[in-house]
């Protein structure tokens, strides 16, 4: 008797395994958002508890890889695919769709003992590529620049080389860090830091800047005003200069859970959600326009 | 008679039993080596082993020119293992002759299941140290930015590599004859001289064998010291630069690498060095085993 009620009941975890296994959303992608997107599948999970989302980080090498070999239902990304990621996705028979889910405000962090208070985007990018050795050559510290970056997999480390670096090589000595938390510990210890985090990651519980951290003011000109990503009417206005959406791509046309989901997360709930985890909505702008071209 | 029969099967069904364990470990050996050597192989229709061995710049997601440079990396990772065995033999070595010549039987009954623990921390966790204790210190007392270098992996990897050094080197000071060492007190030698001169000379083979493993063990840790060198891809200049070895930049890398591609195959043709290099110290350890083996007889 108690032998055919194990068997029952194993059979039944199975059968509830195997349904709820062929409805689930699988996300992959970037570690910038992983926070981000957890929140918003748990949110979206506790007002629709029959569609489980997993959520998974890896950075959007990662997702996007994911998306062409089919091994998920929506890549989360940071960054543009690339020409050669199209190309091999169309090989495979995916057409990847890009939805702007939130904007993100890159900040550049130094130790709160740096002097310094304002860069230029031009600075920040000859500091990256080594041409820049020490903070002597943009204020009166005299220490040598010791830079923190992220990993080659991760959007971050992508972005930060077409947008700041102007698409040439990172200097061989940048450390490469495992994560966003990893480069604020990074910055934190180390007097000389300079590192690239995204805006979410700057706060507290309390919502204030970590302790011991200072956002660098970034300015597109010598001279220029220079504006934090803290400053949301800077970031919305496009004022402060190293801002980027953040993606979440499908195969095609979304369909069933994942298109429902994606219509929440760019809905008004979704984007209270995101407003609140310390990035930028989308807008009404042309972002949102391009998200309604692609849902049709 | 029908008993013997039953029993002479059972004893040639075991035996091949055992014949093919044995040679299972040995058909995995040859598939890891062949799938690696095909899978690495390709690498090489588009870079110059010359290059790939020698050029220090290793970028291939580089937006200006894909690099595979490797010299770096491979001076990186023999620098981390140095570092680490230099640490580590010596302070091996001396636990290891405590614990079979001079600890008290109790001292020694505490001591060696605290090695083997030592043993079964996982090294995600030993990594971790590394970024909250080690790191801060080592920035602290050699008055540097941070501490996310070379010598912070070493002195992990010291840490990992030395339940492996102590508790071979000791077992094998154990296997020394009783009789090697009240010879040498009979005739007068102090316990010191005995140990040093007599004991340590005699177990030798083993002490060797425990260095090499432990050697391989550094040579191969992936995860402490892709969590504390900093990752840097620069060629080192000393213990105080960030550093990044072979086996971190395959782990940082593979994840995100398209399938097929040059940078792909290249990962496999990084993982064929490492192949070779650990096969390499295992050999030379089998031929000093050996040839020190024959002298002794």
């Amino acid at each position: 008797m108690k032998k055919i009620a194990l068997i029952a009941l194993a059979t039944l975890t199975l059968l509830a395994g195997l349904l709820l296994g062929a409805k689930m959303v699988q996300i992959k992608g970037s570690d910038t958002m992983v926070n981000l997107v957890q929140i918003l599948a748990e949110e979206y999970m506790g007002k629709n508890p029959a569609t489980p989302i997993a959520v998974l980080g890896g950075g959007s090498g990662t997702g996007i890889t994911g998306l062409i070999n089919q091994t998920c239902d929506i890549a989360s990304t940071s960054r543009d695919w690339k020409p050669k990621e199209i190309d091999q996705a169309w090989d495979k028979g995916v057409t990847p769709r890009n939805f702007v889910v939130a904007v993100d405000g890159l900040s550049i962090i130094v130790n709160e003992k740096n002097p310094v208070e304002q860069l230029t985007i031009a600075q920040v990018g000859a500091m990256y590529r080594g041409e820049i050795k020490s903070w002597k050559a943009v204020s009166d510290f005299q220490k040598p620049v010791s830079l923190y970056g992220r990993q080659s997999n991760s959007g971050t480390y992508v972005f930060m080389q077409e947008f700041v670096l102007g698409n040439k090589n990172y200097s061989t000595d940048m450390k490469e860090m495992n994560g966003n938390a990893q480069i604020i510990e990074g910055v934190l210890q180390d007097e000389g830091a300079v590192g690239y985090v995204g805006v979410g990651y700057l706060f507290d519980e309390t919502g204030h800047v970590r302790k011991g951290l200072k956002v660098v003011k970034i300015s597109k000109e010598p001279g220029g005003t220079g504006y934090v990503p803290t400053d949301k009417a800077a970031v919305d206005s496009g004022d402060y200069p190293i801002a980027r959406p953040l993606y979440m791509s499908t195969n095609g046309k979304p369909k069933g859970v994942a298109a429902e989901f994606l219509q929440w997360i760019v809905g008004p709930e979704g984007q209270a959600v995101v407003g609140r985890e310390g990035f930028f909505t989308v807008g009404e702008g042309k972002y949102k326009a391009a998200n309604d071209k692609n849902f049709k | 008679m029908r008993h013997k029969k039953w029993s002479d099967f059972k004893e040639s069904a075991i035996r091949a039993f055992f014949f093919t364990c044995g040679i299972l470990a040995v058909l995995v050996l040859i598939g890891v080596f062949l799938t690696l050597l095909a899978t690495a192989i390709p690498a090489f229709r588009e870079i110059k082993v010359g290059e790939f061995l020698l050029s220090t710049r290793w970028d291939p997601t580089s937006p200006e020119k894909a690099e595979y440079g490797l010299l770096a990396m491979i001076v990186s990772t023999l620098m981390v293992t140095a570092g680490a065995l230099v640490l580590a033999v010596p302070i091996g070595i001396g636990v290891a002759a405590y614990l079979s010549d001079v600890a008290h039987w109790r001292a020694r009954e505490i001591l060696k299941p605290v090695v083997e623990i030592l043993a079964g921390i996982p090294s995600v966790v030993v990594g971790f140290l590394g970024i909250v204790l080690f790191g801060p210190a080592i920035a602290k007392v050699f008055h540097i930015g941070n501490g996310l270098n070379a010598l912070n992996g070493s002195l992990l990897l010291a840490i990992m590599a030395l339940p492996t050094i102590i508790s071979i080197s000791e077992d094998s000071l154990n296997a020394v004859p009783r009789a090697y060492s009240e010879a040498s007190l009979a005739l007068g030698a102090s316990r010191w001289q005995t140990l040093v001169r007599v004991k340590l000379p005699a177990g030798l083979s083993g002490i060797i064998a425990a260095v090499m493993l432990g050697m391989g063990r550094a040579i191969g840790e992936t995860m402490t010291v892709l969590m504390v060198t900093g990752n840097a891809r620069s060629f080192p200049h000393g213990l105080f630069d960030a550093v990044r070895t072979m086996t971190a930049n395959i782990a940082i890398e593979l994840g995100e690498v398209p399938y097929y591609t040059t940078h792909y195959y290249a990962l496999f043709a990084i993982g064929l060095v490492l192949f070779v290099m650990t096969f390499a110290v295992n050999l030379v350890a089998d031929v000093v085993l050996q040839k020190y083996q024959e002298r002794e007889q």
